[in-house]
């Protein structure tokens, strides 16, 4: 360095600074050099991130996408030689499944599966195939004196072979029933409308879907306001003493509290001292209200906080009470961190799953929730509970059930950005 | 020489004041601090009364007991008696909402409502209902505006926000807003300090033709502002203070020799 600035002592008085020397052009470079270094690092964990990320997505889509599409295979069906007992009062009635069921139209569709299909015909059509000629004749009972062909769902093996999966010769029939045109792929919107099942042909997400929204709708009525309101309270209203720093801490610990101890809580308090009903989304949206108050208490007030205090004074200044000073003025504009907020909290309710299945939201259930105390499932939960099927159909139907859960999760996110713009005040 | 026509201006204007804030033996702690030392002083109706002082002197602590805008610190806390027209301000049976609106204030930052030029005239009659109906409310928004001299620059943009306006023009808004709520005092907290001279002027002139409707109150630590708006000049020093008296005699004439080595410019 002395080259470049030689020291007060050695030449008595400091030198002009020579700008152009070797040693400053030597740091110039290694000052580049570390913006370049460093713009470099910046970028490979931006691309990083972002490959993960498309990676996840690719993976879940090309694996999911099979799941929303199923085969249907045509089944002939001579309905009038069966001549089923049942009037066309009775179809009209609500009792028309019943009477359909006990008129025997199973057998005979079994009957008709094995006319068509040969002796192992059986094996190639699903399980609740007949509920669809069911279907068919309750929308149409003119069919029940005639000869039609019925689109059925394909079993699970047939579907399989279809997709050019599983064993060969079932994979040969599949070719052959779709080159004559009796095997087709097309959107299931019977997944979409259909609930649990133990055959993965018949499964539908909507059970779980309108359970996580009816939980999600437990979660936000309550967390919201009392998580908002504890925030105001907290920031404009507590003293700032011993209690309060007690308070403060318990809080944010309370966020870093592991999920499933407050399904443990959940269990304790709903269900055993409280006898709330068990499995019910009322519950669920309980125990994870509890969880993501935390969350949104600590960015309710940190938003509170960074209203400018120029603000308070100037409304105080014209004579506006506390209350008016909250809610003219401090909250519209500490709303958008208060919603930011509350949408990582629900975001992380929503793929929840550990405490749910402690307050026993995991039990296998057929049909979806009609009130916030039905037994129900959420989306997270049937996507774990499916996982663990042995059967094979069951994996693409467990990615379709993810894409489903991350279609929620964008939908949700997405409406609360639209909102917190809207909120967003310009200065 | 500026300064010494507008004290005589001045001077023939101080016509008998009658008191509208009377202040005795006032003492303001923040903690364990005392910031304001037994001060006594009478404010007037028709005059401007203008408060100097060095940086940290307790002037602006003093104007914020006034319409008890030092209730929001937590520790801060006052001693003594301030009467406005005779009520004890501090009383417990004084509404401290209503007193800020008899007792509107003006701050030192222009501080704008971020909402439109009209809700920021219009919400202190808004939530003291002062409007029968919107028309009412329109009528009350304009003539505060005329009042304090904005009306000519924002009456076709009424909708835009209060926030878009220059900093002068923003301080003549909150002038506006605190004029629009009827106060009886008007508190000014270095109104001007953060505005350019020409601003600055508009400010001073519009003081000039608030005066005798309003009593106003202006804390300033410029003297030759002091001198051009006030009648009556308090002059502050470490938490005390320590001489009061029409303007022309503080500024030409000063018994205290704090106040002269102030006023010549020795300190502050």
């Amino acid at each position: 360095m002395s080259e470049a600035r030689p020291s007060i002592a050695e030449a008595g008085e400091r030198a002009p600074t020579d700008w152009r020397a070797a040693a400053m052009q030597r740091r110039l470079r290694r000052r580049y050099a570390s913006e370049r270094r460093f713009r470099l690092w910046g970028l490979a964990a931006v691309v990083i991130s972002a490959a993960f990320l498309a990676f996840l997505l690719f993976t879940m889509a090309a694996s999911g996408i099979g799941g929303f599409l199923r085969s249907e295979i045509a089944l002939p069906i001579d309905l009038k030689s069966a001549a089923l007992p049942v009037t066309p009062e009775q179809l009209r009635s609500r009792g028309a499944d019943f009477a359909l069921a006990s008129a025997g139209l199973e057998n005979f569709v079994g009957v008709a599966v094995v006319r068509a299909f040969g002796p192992e015909g059986g094996d190639l059509v699903a399980d609740n195939a007949w509920t669809f000629v069911r279907d068919a004749v309750k929308r149409d009972p003119s069919l029940l004196g005639q000869r039609v062909t019925i689109w059925v769902p394909a079993s699970s093996a047939l579907e399989a072979g279809a997709r050019g999966d599983g064993p060969a010769p079932m994979r040969a029939l599949a070719a052959r029933f779709k080159a004559s045109g009796m095997l087709a792929r097309g959107f299931d919107w019977a997944f979409l409308t259909g609930t649990d099942s133990t055959d993965p042909t018949a499964v539908g997400i909507w059970g779980g879907l309108k359970g996580s929204m009816f939980t999600m709708l437990v979660t936000l009525l309550i967390a919201f306001p009392v998580g908002v309101l504890s925030a105001i309270y907290l920031e404009e209203y507590a003293p700032r003493n011993r209690w309060t720093d007690l308070i403060e801490v318990s809080i944010n610990n309370l966020a870093a509290v592991p999920s499933i101890i407050f399904g443990l809580l959940g269990l304790a308090l709903f269900l055993n001292t409280l006898h709330l009903p068990r499995s019910a989304p009322l519950v669920g949206g309980l125990t994870l209200a509890l969880m993501i108050m935390p969350v949104i208490v600590i960015a309710s007030r940190n938003a509170i906080k960074a209203v400018p205090p120029s603000i308070r004074d100037a409304a105080l200044g014209v004579g506006a009470s506390k209350v008016q000073v909250i809610f003219h003025h401090i909250l519209p504009l500490a709303l958008p961190g208060v919603l930011t907020g509350t949408i990582i909290g629900m975001a992380r309710a929503l793929g929840e799953t550990a405490p749910l299945l402690l307050i026993g939201m995991r039990a296998f259930i057929v049909a979806a929730p009609d009130t916030l105390t039905d037994p129900a499932t959420v989306l997270p939960v049937q996507i774990f509970l499916w996982s663990d099927e042995v059967s094979r159909g069951f994996v693409e139907k467990t990615s379709a059930a993810i894409i489903v859960l991350l279609l929620f999760l964008l939908a949700m996110n997405g409406l609360a950005i639209y909102l917190r713009n809207r909120f967003e005040t310009r200065w | 020489m500026n300064d010494l026509t507008a004290l005589a201006r001045n001077e023939t204007a101080a016509g008998p004041p009658a008191q509208k804030i009377s202040a005795r033996n006032v003492n303001v702690y923040y903690g364990d601090k005392k910031a304001i030392d037994d001060v006594s002083i009478d404010v007037d109706r028709e005059n401007v009364t203008a408060f100097i002082g060095p940086s940290g002197c307790g002037k602006s602590t003093f104007l914020r007991t006034l319409n008890r805008m030092n209730d929001t610190i937590p520790t801060a806390r006052v001693e003594g008696e301030i009467l406005l027209d005779g009520e004890d301000i501090y009383s417990p049976d004084m509404d401290v909402v209503q007193l800020r609106a008899r007792v509107g204030m003006v701050f030192q930052k222009p501080n704008p409502f971020p909402k439109s030029i009209f809700e920021n005239v219009a919400y202190g009659p808004r939530i003291h209902g002062l409007a029968r109906n919107k028309a009412d409310l329109g009528r009350i928004v304009e003539e505060s505006l005329k009042r304090a001299g904005l009306w000519d620059e924002v009456k076709d943009r009424l909708a835009d926000s209060g926030t878009a306006l220059s900093g002068g023009q923003q301080q003549r808004l909150c002038i506006a807003r605190a004029i629009a709520v009827d106060p009886e005092v008007i508190l000014m907290d270095e109104p001007a300090s953060a505005l350019d001279p020409i601003a600055t002027a508009k400010i001073e002139e519009l003081i000039h033709e608030l005066r005798g409707r309003y009593a106003i109150v202006i804390v300033t630590h410029n003297m030759q502002q002091a001198a051009r708006v006030s009648q009556r000049t308090a002059f502050f020093h470490l938490g005390q203070m320590v001489e009061y008296g029409a303007t022309s005699q503080i500024f030409t004439n000063p018994r205290q020799t704090r106040t002269k080595d102030y006023i010549t410019g020795r300190y502050g």
